[in-house]
């Protein structure tokens, strides 16, 4: 594999990681399968590329990371006040999401940011040539994971961790558990935009189609990291979703360089989380059916 | 400090299955004191502690607690009076975090000049001398997820979370009956210690007699969703077990047919 390519892959893992927190937060920390997540990192993309040639590509991230905070907000009230089941909370969500954003593009599937100023090439000057992309990115990233941890450690933070954990505890903690649900939706919908965001500034264009199975991906960057790095405290969580979706990507790229149809990849993804996920049921069996064959010697 | 006026709640209004769990029952509570509740299956104390809590609606009647009508208050704005604790003991901390994670939940909360970065040293060596007096070791495991703990360490850790920030009214619901009977002797003991040095109001559900009539200074027994003896002072001093349950037999006209009391 080319350096290039090589770089490329980390610059787009680093983008992608975004996605793969906001998933941490809903999936393993609320533990809600959110499916917002699609709606919302086209919806950042949309925003973002209509931001982005209107002149302003800084302002389309903060407009994304206020739009997805939106999204997260609409699913989290569906939930919480309404009594919508979340699996369909986040899927109402979605589907609401798509014409909304055809909208955003002014009813275009595709929007192409050619000749555009983006966040890449407006930080090109001060940084090294070549690494531009990389290095914001990673800025980016960087921040966003350190806020998070801050977030994470703080009162409010290990509500919302309790509320996954025992939503019991939350309620006789006098916090009001539709509340920590709503504050970790809106995160974590925030999350996911702002990757999209970022996502449409660097490909030069968003389309509808961009978020489609965006959930499935990122479940799988997350289950792939916790699998090499494992759990532990907040931080190696946090460390783990970041390097899973960076060998998300590399195994993507791998796949592409092997000359495997790019279109395959979302079935290879769907089967990495589905196995992973029933993995402990699968485990099980394989231990009872030992068991019964030991009881028969 | 505790007032219950009236208080009535059915279950399942308007149906075959309807059931008058709360019957017009009344009850009233002076400051600091201990009420222990006993009762058959069924009787309603629990439905009581619910009701207290703000688990679900009354259909009439009033609860006020320091003069304070909370009978519509929603159950997490209650919880900021009210310590609560249950039978199981995984209902009251939350497994996949750390202790001082699960302690911090409580005490930032009520803290108002705390950090915004967490939990600083200083609220780690108060969360240390606190553990330090459950007398479980738990003081040096303070990172330690409380998934790992058994049973009883748990609860003892349930006891210190919901009495650290002092409530005014502390519910406790069979609290050691998943236990075993050294470990449920300890709780117990703790809450004693607890519940005396701070002086909190407290009820107690048990399903043991002898420890109904030990702990605290006054014995409710209920029965089909009313209070149907209420005894403290001397006459609570003088009374055994078979007292009790010749009293319950003679007050319901039926035995205590609960199995557990009849067994401890």
């Amino acid at each position: 594999m080319s350096f290039t390519l090589l770089q490329g892959t980390l610059e787009q893992g680093l983008i992608y990681s975004l996605v793969a927190l906001g998933l941490f937060l809903s999936f393993r920390i609320l533990n809600i399968a959110d499916l917002t997540v699609d709606g919302a990192f086209t919806l950042g993309c949309a925003v973002s590329a209509v931001t982005t040639l209107a002149g302003h590509p800084f302002g389309g991230l903060g407009l994304a990371l206020a739009a997805g905070a939106l999204a997260g907000l609409v699913t989290a009230l569906l939930q919480t006040k309404m009594k919508v089941q979340p699996i369909l909370a986040g899927i109402i969500t979605m589907t609401a999401l798509y014409s909304i954003n055809l909208m955003i593009m002014g009813n275009r599937a595709n929007l192409p940011l050619l000749k555009c100023d983006t966040i890449y090439s407006l930080a090109a000057p001060y940084l090294p040539a070549g690494y531009n992309k990389l290095i914001v990115a990673a800025l980016i990233v960087a921040v966003v994971l350190l806020l998070l941890y801050l977030f994470l450690k703080s009162g409010t933070g290990l509500a919302v961790r309790a509320t996954g954990d025992n939503p019991d505890l939350v309620r006789s903690s006098s916090i009001n558990p539709s509340l920590t649900i709503t504050i970790g939706l809106c995160l974590a919908n925030a999350m996911v935009a702002l990757s999209g965001a970022m996502l449409a500034q660097y490909q030069l264009f968003s389309e509808i189609t961009t978020g489609t199975g965006m959930v499935v991906i990122g479940l799988a960057s997350l289950i792939m990291g916790e699998a090499i790095v494992g759990r532990g405290n907040m931080a190696r969580c946090l460390f783990s979703t970041l390097l899973g979706s960076i060998i998300y990507r590399l195994v993507i790229a791998i796949a592409i360089t092997t000359s495997l149809a790019a279109s395959n990849l979302k079935l290879i993804s769907a089967i990495i989380v589905a196995i992973s996920i029933s993995w402990p049921a699968i485990k099980e069996k394989i231990e009872f059916i030992k068991l019964k064959q030991a009881s028969r010697k | 400090m505790l007032e219950l006026q009236n208080i009535n709640k059915i279950f399942n209004k308007g149906t075959p299955n309807a059931k008058q769990a709360i019957n017009n029952l009344s009850l009233h509570l002076e400051p600091g004191d201990f009420v222990s509740i006993i009762g058959s299956n069924g009787a309603g104390k629990s439905t009581v502690f619910n009701a207290i809590g703000g688990s679900f609606w009354l259909d009439s009647g009033h609860i006020l607690l320091e003069k304070e009508d909370i009978t519509f208050l929603p159950e997490h704005k209650r919880a900021k009076k009210i310590g609560r604790l249950f039978q199981d003991p995984l209902r009251g901390t939350a497994p996949n975090m750390t202790i001082e994670e699960n302690l911090a939940l409580v005490y930032l909360r009520a803290n108002k000049n705390r950090s915004i970065f967490g939990i600083t040293n200083k609220d780690k060596d108060f969360f240390r001398s606190k553990l330090a007096e459950l007398n479980l070791g738990l003081e040096d495991r303070l990172k330690s997820k409380v998934g790992l703990l058994s049973g009883g360490q748990r609860q003892a850790l349930t006891l210190l979370m919901a009495t650290m920030v002092t409530p005014k009214l502390l519910l406790l619901d069979e609290h050691t009956a998943a236990l075993d009977p050294a470990t449920a002797d300890k709780v117990l003991e703790l809450t004693n210690k607890i519940v005396a040095t701070d002086n909190i109001t407290t009820m107690m559900i048990t399903h043991n007699i002898a420890s109904a009539l030990s702990m605290g200074n006054r014995t409710i027994m209920m029965n089909n969703g009313q209070i149907i003896l209420d005894i403290s002072g001397a006459e609570r001093q003088k009374s055994t077990v078979q007292d009790l349950l010749a009293l319950f037999k003679e007050k319901s006209q039926t035995a205590l047919d609960d199995d557990r009391i009849l067994l401890t």
